[in-house]
């Protein structure tokens, strides 16, 4: 046993990797440092929600009912009227050149309709070329030509009394656990924080032996792949540790994101998404010969996982296979998992499908590795 | 423990791709020995001796070192043999004393091998310092301590002292002969000659290649080359006369001699003694060195490749 597992060995290897980790001053920094810098930058930029919307108005005459329209619109807080009286040839050229995001054109019997109790209509363009971008405001219209065609059936005057409140257009985000706010990313960042150090970090545990030469060295002694690979991936255990009290402290205090799920619960989730995040950058490790290697393949495996895991755009959106292939990513059960213990307050067996997918990439990721691991030079 | 020979290896062959590194080498070191491993760059030596300690897969061949399968008993053999490479490769971020603890923790020798080792080097006082900053003598006499902590019966040393200053070259191998004496067997591997000098035996390892093994005399006897000295005023004007004469092999200018080289006696003295001639100079035999061997067999042995 003890040949193949040697505690006093994996302490001595362990001690030494924190002592070269310790020395790597920048390398230290960015681990600690970059998590918090991500998370401020991308917890307040990220927002696919945007409101406040350039738009323009194509309007034959401005009359009450326009103005209560626009009114309305604007207090959507989607739309922004920026060029409140357009021509349609110059709206046209507004929205190819991105300048406005949206086109309202309201018909010269707009007023004529609505007290005749036609049924009215407006038309509104949207740039859809950033779908995301247009739909929270586009959602918002229905709710507009309906309280618009409410006030047309009741009296005149007191609709014109009315308008005002009438014509208030209340949008309803109901729960929608796709539906990017910080409350959604922050979480989610957390898993791409700690997939972005844990992974590049281990992938070069290896080759930066090799490239240093010291591996030749390392394999002359009696150590074992099962002790290197531990000692290699521990020290990324305390490391992600700190990550994770920094963000989780930070979405508590900066971000107020809730958090009504169990805490344990979420460390174990978090235990072994780093887990199967170090274990898997140890493998990249073993596969690759050199760190810029290392540092290729890491990149090649963040970007899809980073865009269809759920991170970034809605995983139930995405078309079958790439849901298929999305199912493959640790990060996508991990944003299961977190998202639903802290925003949605699940319980073990709410999240026993992302524990347990997780807990098979440890194994898989693990046998890979220890059976990848060169023993000698070759 | 009781064979005689601590290396005993036959036929090793170790191929990448399909360039053959290493062609049936068969080697035996006694126990107690210093061993000379010899040959050009890229002749396979370094190759040789990762395959003996187990940190290549030999591809043909077997042996035993230290009584252990070098194709099953890696493990085994990793824990009784020091092997220093030729490139310094302990941790150059870590102390030199960081990286004594290293080693001794990987072989389970408490702190105070550590401390002794320490005060051996004398680095006692530098011990805070880190393993990266220090001269290339003093690398190699660190590498030397770890390699020899855990008290290996077999030391296989990988072009120790290249880069090392001619001093700290002659205290280095001091201590190797030592160690010897005390028991320990050496392999080492070098292309200075003064150096293989020093071994016991030696063995000449060219493209891959065994090319000859025995003491210093007896592989210089068995060369059976004969060697004249040129002295005089024109010998510039000599070695081009003598270039591609019969009998003549090397013709190679040492300060202020000429050394003609040849296997054949008689008509290397019939050459010499024109040249000699010819040119105003003096001839007369002299012993043949080692070094004139090494390039004798060297140049026959790429011969042989082509």
């Amino acid at each position: 046993m003890r040949r193949i597992f040697s505690l006093g060995r994996l302490l001595t290897l362990i001690r030494k990797e924190a002592i070269q980790m310790r020395r790597d001053r920048l390398t230290f920094a960015m681990m600690l440092g970059v998590p918090l810098m991500q998370l401020l930058l991308f917890g307040f930029a990220i927002n696919s929600d945007p409101k406040h919307l350039p738009a323009a108005l194509v309007a034959a005459d401005q009359d009450k009912y326009t103005r209560a329209m626009v009114t309305a619109l604007e207090m959507t807080g989607y739309y922004d009227f920026t060029y409140p009286d357009a021509t349609p040839g110059e709206a046209a050229r507004l929205i190819a050149s991105g300048k406005v995001v949206f086109v309202v054109t309201v018909p010269s019997d707009l007023g004529e309709r609505i007290e005749r109790g036609d049924h009215p209509q407006i038309l509104i363009e949207a740039d859809a070329t950033d779908p995301a971008a247009a739909s929270g405001a586009i959602s918002t219209l229905g709710a507009v030509a309906s309280d618009a065609v409410l006030r047309a059936t009741g009296q005149e005057w007191d609709a014109k009394a009315r308008a005002a409140r009438e014509l208030q257009v209340v949008v309803h985000k109901r729960y929608n656990p796709e539906g990017l706010t910080q409350f959604n990313i922050v979480p989610g960042l957390l898993g791409v924080i700690l997939q972005m150090t844990m992974v590049m970090m281990t992938a070069m545990a290896l080759t930066r032996e090799t490239e240093r030469g010291t591996m030749e060295n390392l394999l002359s002694m009696p150590v074992s792949p099962l002790e290197i690979m531990l000692a290699k991936v521990l020290p990324y255990f305390g490391v992600g540790a700190v990550q994770v009290l920094v963000v989780l402290g930070a979405a508590r205090v900066i971000f107020h994101v809730p958090f009504v799920g169990s805490i344990w619960l979420l460390f174990a989730g978090i235990l072994l998404f780093v887990m199967s995040l170090v274990i898997l950058g140890y493998l990249i490790s073993s596969v690759v010969r050199t760190q810029m290697q290392a540092m290729q393949v890491t990149i090649f495996y963040f970007l899809p996982s980073i865009l269809l895991s759920g991170f970034m755009f809605p995983f139930r959106g995405m078309p079958g296979w790439a849901q298929y292939l999305g199912e493959t990513l640790p990060l996508t059960h991990f944003l299961r998992m977190i998202r639903g213990v802290m925003l949605k307050g699940a319980g073990p067996a709410d999240v026993a499908g992302p524990l347990w997918m997780m807990a098979v990439f440890v194994l898989i990721f693990a046998l890979l590795a220890l059976s990848r691991f060169r023993r000698t030079l070759d | 423990m009781a064979e005689e020979n601590a290396i005993e290896v036959t036929n090793l062959t170790k191929s990448f791709g399909d360039k053959m590194v290493v062609d049936h080498v068969s080697l035996e070191v006694k126990r107690g020995e210093i061993a000379g491993f010899l040959g050009p760059n890229g002749s396979g030596k370094t190759t040789t001796i990762r395959m003996m300690c187990g940190l290549l897969r030999v591809d043909d061949g077997e042996g035993r070192v230290l009584g252990h399968d070098i194709r099953h008993e890696g493990p085994a053999i990793k824990r009784e043999v020091g092997y220093m490479t030729q490139r310094f490769s302990f941790y150059e971020d870590l102390s030199i004393e960081e990286n004594l603890a290293f080693v001794a923790g990987i072989y389970g020798l408490g702190r105070k091998a550590v401390r002794d080792t320490l005060a051996d080097l004398g680095l006692t006082s530098r011990r805070r310092q880190l393993a990266g900053s220090l001269s290339g003598g003093w690398k190699q006499r660190l590498a030397l301590a770890a390699c020899i902590m855990h008290r290996p019966q077999l030391l296989m040393l990988d072009e120790p002292t290249a880069g090392v200053d001619p001093k700290a070259r002659r205290e280095f191998w001091d201590e190797i002969h030592q160690r010897a004496a005390d028991g320990l067997t050496v392999l080492v591997s070098t292309h200075y000659m003064d150096e293989a000098e020093r071994c016991h035996r030696i063995n000449y390892i060219a493209y891959g290649k065994l090319i000859t093994r025995g003491t210093v005399p007896e592989v210089v006897r068995d060369a059976g080359l004969s060697t004249f000295v040129l002295k005089g005023p024109r010998l510039a004007e000599a070695q081009r006369l003598l270039r591609g004469k019969p009998g003549v092999d090397q013709v190679a200018p040492y300060g202020v001699d000429l050394h003609v080289i040849g296997r054949n006696r008689v008509e290397l003295e019939a050459s010499v003694t024109e040249a000699a001639h010819a040119t105003g100079s003096e001839a007369c035999p002299a012993e043949t060195s080692l070094e004139d061997v090494f390039i004798q067999l060297m140049g026959e042995a790429q011969d042989n490749m082509e």
